[in-house]
């Protein structure tokens, strides 16, 4: 039976952790995923956990420890934020080459510098491109949900790939929510035992892993990383379809949220997507057709469903919680305009940079967003396509 | 906002354990059967410094995350602050403000004469000082704050906090009948206008 209970999304990781019971948790602190370690290490200390926990000195070694872990056929996690996920920035790609399925609960929290402890997602989205699977949340329930999805996904033989499990720093990560927490051992009978069919210890096989690979053979591993990534999409919807018929709870790439007839459309991530949608309903009320796309899936990129559903839509928001410092927008936005080009007719679109470390988002901010959209519907010109919200400036590119 | 949402907005200082109070009352409004939320406004937090906390107490399943602009009540654990912060910015004239003071509601209206709604006070010093030895506001102003609110039901609230502290002070059991008693007492001890 599952039960209501009331967490933080920081416990709620946690719990996910110990119900699964991995075989090692690489435990560093950072702000805010500091409580995921301190949680777990209750978990260890009262004998809840059979988990070999290794208290390392920094991110780096905490991913090293993860990667050993795994190549030796374990079951391995960490968490992090922020400074602390650009720390173990070279590991991560060689987790990722090496295949490892390591799960990594990350607690998005803006970059430094200026330094500052609150939410966005400049952490994660610069590890966009280091092979890792990538899965965002909007809530303290979706960050247990997806956790628990996150090892059948990774472990796969046609994946193999490590995964990031992100949620909101402090607006989910921190707020005590209602949740819906399921049973230890239907837990345990969804997520599975980990048999690797290769690793160091434990099988007969003499193996090596991450040596130095030649340039007759890297290329050629490089390229099956990637296509390890087209099959992550496949089995992300295929262990959504298995969550949903034994939990109940439904997931996709992305969430649709009254899109059937939306004339007016805002794509984003995390947690202002229950924002989002509270500002839908009231244009609805209005009569205005509004209608959002909350992703989930940001790595693989859902280039084709993503097109597939912005065909009828009049003018599109990207939302982007990171500031790409690229010129022409942020990484969602490059993603879902490169995504819309193939189509015969594309909707009008703008990029809106918003809530950067930890700049509140209300929904009348976000109704602000749908009726510059609205204009733009009336007037057929995107105008200015890169735009940030809420900023104290007196520039055209404000919104 | 959906109107079967209360939305409550906490003014304290770092330390005094506003937020606890915030996170207790999302507890008992949870014990109750409601959907909830309780956070703080997280920065720099230093001893002594403003901090923000927010509840949302619904009947219906709360998504919004952002700070409570428009609050239909407001909590100021620590009266200091109502001259260095705009407490009753954006308050519903129709809810109400509740403020830590051994003063009068009438005394305090001259501090925020912007406000037109309700001003309640309750000593929370003094209660606490008499039931706990010390000046830990955070269970009279949670009491305060379920009395004006209405959100809880206060027989079945006290119940629920007797579970709360029972667990909360699992490891120095001594104190929670004095919690609970202070708790009962600071109910009766709110002060309203008389209007």
């Amino acid at each position: 039976m599952s039960r209501r209970e009331r967490l933080s999304g920081n416990e709620a990781v946690a719990y996910a952790m110990k119900q699964i019971d991995p075989d090692v948790f690489a435990a560093f602190p950072i702000t805010p995923s500091t409580e995921i370690p301190q949680y777990f290490a209750n978990y260890v200390a009262n004998g809840e956990v059979g988990t070999e926990y290794v208290t390392v000195e920094s991110e780096h070694s905490s991913m090293s420890t993860c990667m050993g872990a795994s190549a030796a056929g374990a079951r391995a996690i960490t968490a992090t934020s922020s400074c602390g996920l650009a720390f173990m920035y070279e590991v991560l790609y060689v987790v990722a080459s090496a295949r490892l399925p390591v799960t990594l609960a990350v607690v998005n929290r803006t970059l430094s510098g200026p330094i500052n402890i609150n939410n966005d997602h400049s952490d994660s989205m610069g590890a966009r491109d280091t092979g890792w699977i990538q899965i965002y949340s909007e809530n303290n329930q979706e960050a247990y949900d997806n956790y628990l999805q996150a090892m059948r996904i990774s472990e796969h033989k046609d994946v193999r790939l490590p995964i990031m499990i992100c949620q909101d720093g402090f607006i989910t990560s921190h707020a005590v929510e209602n949740i819906i927490l399921e049973d230890d051992d239907a837990v345990k009978e969804f997520v599975g035992e980990y048999c690797p069919e290769h690793a160091l210890i434990g099988r007969d096989a003499p193996l090596a892993v991450g040596p130095y690979d030649t340039q007759p053979f890297c290329m050629e591993h490089k390229v099956m990383l990637a296509e390890a990534m087209k099959n992550a999409k496949k089995q992300i919807l295929e262990v959504a379809d298995d969550f949903k018929k034994k939990f109940g709870r439904e997931y996709g790439l992305f969430e649709e949220y009254r899109m059937e007839d939306a004339d007016v459309a805002l794509i984003l991530i995390g947690s202002t997507a229950g924002t989002a949608k509270v500002a839908v309903d009231r244009l609805r009320d209005e009569g205005i057709k509004a209608g959002l796309i909350k992703l989930r899936v940001f790595r693989p990129f859902p280039a084709q469903e993503l097109a597939e559903s912005l065909k009828n839509i009049k003018a599109v928001a990207v939302m982007d919680k990171s500031e790409g410092f690229s010129s022409q927008g942020g990484p969602l936005f490059c993603e879902v305009r490169s995504a819309c080009y193939d189509m015969p007719t594309r909707p009008l679109m703008i990029n809106v940079v918003y809530g950067l470390a930890g700049r509140d988002v209300a929904a009348a901010d976000v109704e602000r967003v749908y009726r510059h959209l609205l204009k733009i519907c009336d007037t057929g010109d995107a105008g200015e396509t890169y735009l940030h919200m809420g900023q104290r400036s007196s520039r055209k590119e404000v919104l | 906002m959906d109107k079967k949402t209360v939305e409550i907005r906490w003014h304290g200082r770092g330390g005094q354990g506003a937020k606890t109070a915030c996170l207790l009352l999302a507890d008992a409004a949870f014990a109750s059967g409601k959907y909830v939320q309780g956070f703080p406004e997280y920065g720099p937090e230093r001893m002594g410094a403003p901090i923000t906390a927010y509840n949302r107490i619904s009947d219906i399943p709360l998504r919004e995350h952002s700070f409570i602009y428009d609050p239909d009540y407001v909590v100021v654990v620590d009266e200091s602050l109502i001259h260095t912060v705009d407490v009753a910015k954006g308050l519903d004239p129709e809810g109400g403000i509740i403020i830590n003071s051994e003063k009068s509601p009438e005394d305090l209206r001259k501090a925020i004469p912007d406000y037109k709604g309700r001003i309640y006070t309750i000593d929370a010093r003094k209660l606490s000082e008499e039931y706990l030895g010390g000046y830990y506001p955070n269970t009279p102003m949670l009491a305060a704050a379920v009395k004006v609110t209405g959100v809880l039901e206060e027989g079945r609230f006290v119940e629920d906090m007797h579970d709360s502290f029972k667990h909360k002070f699992a490891t120095k059991p001594q104190v929670i009948e004095r919690n609970m008693e202070c708790l009962k007492r600071s109910l009766e001890e709110v002060k309203g206008e008389d209007r």
